[in-house]
C-alpha cells in the first residue's frame, strides 16, 4: 500500500491549453444510498443509441420478451445490440422522441412491464477472465451491448479490437468526470470499486496493455481512496490510480491523454494511434457485468440533479425509463425549473419534453433553473478580447473561426482547424460578448460534411459525364472509321488487285480461327469428361428444358458471333 | 411539461461587455484623479464633455444605422473612449477640438467600420493624432504640473478658458503654459544640450518630468488592477514596456548624455497610459498570445524611434495606430499550435 502510493503521488501530470474552473455543484446529488429507480410501467428502448449502424429488432408487437432478451441484433461490424431491461410485452414499435441533439424522433421499441422481472435465458458468466479466450470476451461485449457510456456510445467491442498495426501499451481508464453537476461515476467509483477493476482486467486481456493509469478529477477524494484501496487489494500493480487536477474538460479523452501522459493524439486520429485507448470507468463496470455476471447492459447509474428537482438523488436506472419517472422519483419539479438537459450544463443537450427515455449514453438529468441555465441573450459583437482562445482546450482561434464561420467561408475556418474543435462550450462560457461560439462551429461542421458531400456527388458525376462523353466520342470515331473503311472497301476493287491481298489475310484469319475452335474444342473435351464423372457445372443443375435450350441456342449463337466477330475486327483492322 | 431548447453551454456566462469596459473604467480613475490632482479641473471638465459627445454620437450613429441603441450605449465602450481621449489631451484644450476629437473617434473610426469590435484602429488614438496634426499648437499647450504651477486655475476659470478661451485677468497662454516634460527634454536635446544639463532643472522628478511620474505611476496601479482582473493579460504591456527599456537602456549606455535612461521613457508622456490601456485595446490590438508579444514589442520599439527621431513630442499615439495596422497580419503568421498538430499552421 505504502510503496503503491507514493509510486502514485511520483507520476508526473501535464497541462492541457484552458479549461475552466467551473462551480462544480456536485455536492447536491452526492448522495448514499444509491437506490434503484421504480419500475416504469412503460420502456422505451431506442434502436439507435450507439455510433454506428441501428440496431435491427428481432421481436414484433405482441411478444413476451423477459429481462435481458435481445430486442434488436447489431447491424454491421459498428452497431450494437439492444436488450430488454425488463420483462413484460411488447407493444410497440415506432418512432418516438428521444434524446438526440437532433431533437429528432427514432424507431423504439416499446416494452409495457409485467413487474415481474423475469430473467430470459442469460449469457453464461465467464468468471474465469483472465484465462478466457480474447474472442470469447470480445464477442460477450459486443452481444452484451456495451457502448462508450461517457457520452460517445460507441460501439465498444470495436474499440477493444485495435489491430496489429497499433500495439497498445496504455489504457488509460476515465473517471474523471469533469462536467458541473454529475455524480454517477463519482458513485460508481466509491460504490463499486472492485467491480470496475474486474472490468479494467478484462479490457487489458483484450488490449494487452502494459500499465493502466486511471484518471479522477481531485474533487473525488472517496472514489480516489476507494479505488487505491481496491488496486492494493486485488494486486493490480500495473493500475495507478491518479488525481488530476479539478479543470474542465480534463474529462475529454485527448485531455485526460495528456495530462496523464503528456502525449497529444494527433489531430484527426484516435489514441490507438499512439499506444493507448482510453475507456470510461462506467464502460469498465458494465464491461465486467458482462463478462462475469452474463448481464447485458440494461441498466446504469444517473445523476437526476438542479435547482428545478426537489431531491437531487442518483439511481441506477433500466435504459428505456422515461426522464419524467425519474423526475417524480427525485420529488418532482420545483417552480423554478426552465430547461431540462439530457448531460452535464457544458455539453449537455436541453430537452423539449419529458417524455423520452434514458438511453446507454445518458449520464445526468439536469432540470436548470434561470440561473444555472440562463436563456441566452442577444449576442453583441466580438470584441476579439482573444478570452476564448486562452480558454480552447484545443488551443484554436475561436475568434478567427467564429470570423469566417459567420461569413461562411468553409475552407477558411477550415484551415482554422474547425475539426479539431470538440464543441466542449469553454469559448461559449467565456465570452463577453455571449456569441453561441460553439453553435457556429457545429454549424460549419455540418456545412463542410454537407459540401464535400456534395463535392464528393459532383465528382462523380463529372467523371460519369467525361466517361459518357469519351464513350460517345469513341463509338463515333469508331462508326467514322467503319464507314470510311466501307467506302474504301467499295472503292477498292477497281483500284487494287484483289487477288494478291487474299493470301495475306487468309494467313492472319487463319491462326485467329484455329485457336478459337482449340479452346472450344478444349471446352466440348471438359465439358465431356465432367459428364462422364456425372458432375455438371453448378449454375447448369436443376435447370428446366426451356433453360437448356436458351443456353444451347445463347452457346450456338456465341460460336456463330466469336467468328464473325473476328471477321469484323480484321474489317476494322 | 414543455421546456425551451438551445444549444449547449447551458451555464451561466460570467463576463460580459459592458462588465469588462466598465472595469476598465474603474482602473482609470486613480490615473484620472492623479491627472485632475496635477494638472487641474480642465481635465475633469474635458472627461465630461468627451463623454457626452461620445454618448450622444454613438447615439446619432447606431440609429441612423437602424441598430438598437440602449446596448450600444450601454456597453460603455463609447464612454471609455472618450476618458482615454481626455485624460490624454491638454487639460485646457478648446471645447470644440474636444468635440471634433470624440466626434471623429466615434463616427469616422469607429461606427463607420460597423461599430464596437470592427474598428481597425483605436479611436481615442486616432482622434488624438488627427487633432494633434490638425491643431500642433492647441494640443501641445500643457499646464505645468501642480508643484510647478505658479497660476493654479479654479473650475469656474478652468471651465471658462474651455468653453469661451477668456484667459482670467492677467494672464497669459505663456504665462499658463509649459512645454511637456517629453516636449522639453528632447527639443533641449535636438539644441545639442547635454542630458546632464538638462535634468537639474526644476520640471524632473525621479524618473520623469514632475506630476507626470506620479500620475504615471497610478496607470500603473490601474494597470495592475486590470492584469489581476483578467480584463488584460501581461503580454502587450511587459512587451511593450521591456522593449522600450531595453533599448532606451541600450542607447542611453552607449551615450550618456545624448539619449535619456530607460525609467525616463517609462514615466514620462502617455508610456504607462498607453502599455495598460490604449495598446491593449482588444478590438485593435492582436489576438494570439505571440502575436501580441510582437505586437507590444513593436509599440515599444517604435515610441523610442519616434521620441528620439521623430518630430512629434509624444510616440504612443502614432506606434500604437501603427501596429493597429499590422495587427491582422501579426495574428496571421502567429497562429498557435493546435492540439494535436505538428506545428503551427504556415502557409
Amino acid at each position: 500500500m505504502q510503496h503503491s502510493l507514493q509510486k502514485q503521488q511520483k507520476h508526473t501530470l501535464y497541462r492541457f491549453n484552458g479549461g475552466l474552473h467551473l462551480p462544480d455543484n456536485k455536492s447536491q446529488s452526492l448522495t448514499l444510498p444509491l437506490e434503484k429507480a421504480a419500475l416504469p410501467k412503460r420502456l422505451i428502448i431506442p434502436l439507435h443509441q450507439h455510433i454506428g449502424q441501428s440496431a435491427e429488432p428481432l421481436v414484433k408487437v405482441g411478444d413476451q420478451v423477459l429481462k435481458g432478451d435481445m430486442l434488436a441484433k447489431p447491424q454491421g461490424y459498428v452497431s450494437a445490440p439492444v436488450h430488454a431491461p425488463s420483462s413484460g410485452t411488447v407493444v410497440a414499435i415506432e418512432t418516438l422522441p428521444i434524446p438526440h441533439p437532433s431533437g429528432l424522433p427514432a424507431a423504439c421499441v416499446v416494452i409495457e412491464t409485467d413487474g415481474k422481472e423475469t430473467w430470459g435465458n442469460q449469457l453464461e458468466p465467464i468468471p474465469d477472465y483472465p484465462h478466457a479466450d480474447p474472442s470469447l470476451l470480445r464477442e460477450r461485449i459486443r452481444n452484451a451491448g456495451i457502448v462508450g457510456m461517457g457520452g460517445a456510445a460507441f460501439p465498444s467491442s470495436v474499440k477493444l479490437t485495435p489491430g496489429l498495426e497499433n500495439p497498445i501499451h496504455t489504457l488509460i481508464i476515465n473517471g474523471a468526470e469533469c462536467e458541473p453537476y454529475i455524480t454517477c461515476d463519482d458513485l460508481l467509483m466509491q460504490t463499486q470499486a472492485e467491480k470496475i477493476l474486474h472490468g479494467v482486467g478484462i479490457i487489458r486481456r483484450l488490449i494487452g496493455a502494459e500499465r493502466c493509469l486511471f484518471g479522477i478529477e481531485d474533487n473525488k477524494p472517496e472514489a480516489i481512496r476507494r479505488l487505491r484501496q481496491a488496486v492494493t487489494d486485488a494486486g493490480m500493480d500495473w493500475v495507478s490510480v491518479i488525481a488530476i487536477p479539478t479543470l474542465y474538460p480534463s474529462g475529454g479523452e485527448k485531455q485526460l491523454i495528456k495530462v496523464l501522459t503528456g502525449k497529444e493524439v494527433p489531430s484527426g486520429s484516435i489514441p490507438a494511434k499512439i499506444g493507448m485507448i482510453c475507456h470510461n470507468v462506467t464502460t469498465a463496470f458494465a464491461v465486467a457485468e458482462a463478462v462475469i455476471e452474463g448481464k447485458p447492459l440494461i441498466s446504469r447509474y444517473i445523476t437526476i440533479t438542479g435547482n428545478g428537482v426537489q431531491q437531487p438523488k442518483n439511481l441506477e436506472v433500466l435504459i428505456g425509463t422515461p426522464a419524467s419517472e425519474l423526475i417524480k422519483q427525485a420529488g418532482g419539479y420545483t417552480d423554478q425549473v426552465s430547461k431540462l438537459i439530457v448531460g452535464g450544463p457544458m455539453m449537455g443537450i436541453t430537452l423539449a419534453s419529458d417524455e423520452v427515455p434514458i438511453t446507454k449514453a445518458t449520464n445526468c438529468l439536469l432540470a436548470a433553473d434561470s440561473s444555472e441555465a440562463p436563456d441566452p441573450g442577444v449576442a453583441s459583437a466580438c470584441i476579439r478580447c482573444g478570452r476564448c482562445a486562452i480558454a480552447c482546450p484545443a488551443n484554436l482561434l475561436p475568434q478567427q473561426m467564429y470570423w469566417y464561420a459567420r461569413a461562411k467561408d468553409l475552407e477558411k475556418v477550415q484551415e482554422y482547424n474547425l475539426f479539431d474543435c470538440i464543441e466542449c462550450g469553454c469559448c461559449s462560457h467565456v465570452c463577453p460578448s455571449h456569441i453561441p461560439l460553439v453553435q457556429y462551429f457545429r454549424f460549419a461542421k455540418t456545412e463542410s460534411w454537407a459540401q464535400e458531400k456534395e463535392q464528393r456527388a459532383a465528382e462523380r458525376a463529372r467523371q460519369r459525364h467525361e466517361a459518357q462523353v469519351a464513350r460517345k466520342e469513341r463509338l463515333e470515331a469508331e462508326r467514322q472509321a467503319k464507314l470510311r473503311q466501307k467506302k474504301e472497301a467499295l472503292n477498292k476493287p477497281a483500284a487494287k488487285k484483289p487477288k494478291s491481298d487474299k493470301p495475306e489475310a487468309g494467313a492472319e484469319e487463319d491462326p485467329k480461327k484455329a485457336a478459337i475452335a482449340a479452346a472450344l474444342k478444349r471446352a466440348a473435351e471438359k465439358k465431356a469428361k465432367l459428364a462422364e464423372q456425372g458432375i455438371e457445372p453448378k449454375n447448369q443443375s436443376d435447370l428446366s428444358e426451356a433453360q437448356k435450350q436458351a443456353i444451347e441456342q445463347a452457346d450456338q449463337r456465341r460460336a456463330e458471333s466469336s467468328t464473325d466477330a473476328v471477321t469484323s475486327e480484321k474489317q476494322d483492322g | 411539461m414543455r421546456f425551451t431548447t438551445i444549444t449547449s453551454p447551458h451555464s451561466d456566462r460570467p463576463n460580459s461587455v459592458s462588465k469588462t469596459m466598465l472595469l476598465v473604467i474603474l482602473a482609470l480613475i486613480p490615473g484620472a484623479i492623479a491627472m485632475i490632482w496635477y494638472f487641474g479641473w480642465g481635465i475633469l471638465i474635458n472627461m465630461i464633455l468627451a463623454s457626452i459627445t461620445a454618448i450622444v454620437c454613438e447615439a446619432l450613429a447606431v440609429r441612423l444605422r437602424n441598430r438598437p441603441v440602449l446596448p450600444a450605449i450601454g456597453d460603455f465602450s463609447a464612454v471609455l473612449t472618450a476618458l482615454l481621449f481626455a485624460v490624454a489631451v491638454p487639460p485646457l484644450l478648446p471645447w470644440w477640438l474636444t468635440v471634433i476629437g470624440v466626434a471623429f473617434a466615434i463616427l469616422m473610426v469607429k461606427q463607420i467600420y460597423g461599430g464596437l469590435g470592427y474598428n481597425p484602429f483605436n479611436p481615442a488614438m486616432a482622434a488624438y493624432v488627427l487633432l494633434l496634426v490638425s491643431y500642433p499648437v492647441q494640443m501641445t499647450s500643457w499646464l505645468p504640473p501642480e508643484m510647478l504651477n505658479e497660476n493654479p486655475l479654479t473650475f469656474i476659470q478652468s471651465a471658462s478658458v474651455i468653453f469661451t478661451g477668456t484667459l482670467p485677468a492677467g494672464l497669459s497662454w505663456d504665462a499658463l503654459t509649459m512645454a511637456t516634460p517629453l516636449d522639453a527634454m528632447f527639443t533641449q536635446l535636438d539644441q545639442s544640450k547635454m542630458l546632464s544639463e538638462i535634468l537639474i532643472q526644476p520640471l524632473w522628478g525621479d524618473f520623469g518630468g514632475r506630476g507626470w511620474e506620479w500620475a504615471g505611476n497610478w496607470f500603473l496601479l490601474g494597470g495592475l488592477f486590470l492584469l489581476f482582473t483578467r480584463v488584460i493579460s501581461w503580454h502587450i504591456p511587459v512587451s511593450m514596456l521591456g522593449s522600450l527599456l531595453v533599448i532606451a537602456m541600450l542607447f542611453h549606455f552607449l551615450d550618456q548624455e545624448a539619449y535619456p535612461f530607460g525609467m525616463f521613457h517609462i514615466f514620462t508622456g502617455g508610456t504607462l497610459l498607453g502599455a495598460f490601456f490604449i495598446a491593449t485595446d482588444p478590438v485593435s490590438a492582436c489576438t494570439t498570445k505571440k502575436g501580441q508579444l510582437v505586437y507590444g514589442a513593436s509599440i515599444g520599439l517604435l515610441v523610442f524611434i519616434i521620441r528620439t527621431w521623430g518630430g512629434y513630442p509624444d510616440a504612443v499615439a502614432f506606434a500604437v495606430l501603427l501596429m493597429n495596422m499590422a495587427a491582422p497580419t501579426i495574428d496571421y503568421y502567429t497562429q498557435p499550435r493546435a492540439f494535436g498538430h505538428q506545428g503551427a499552421r504556415r502557409d
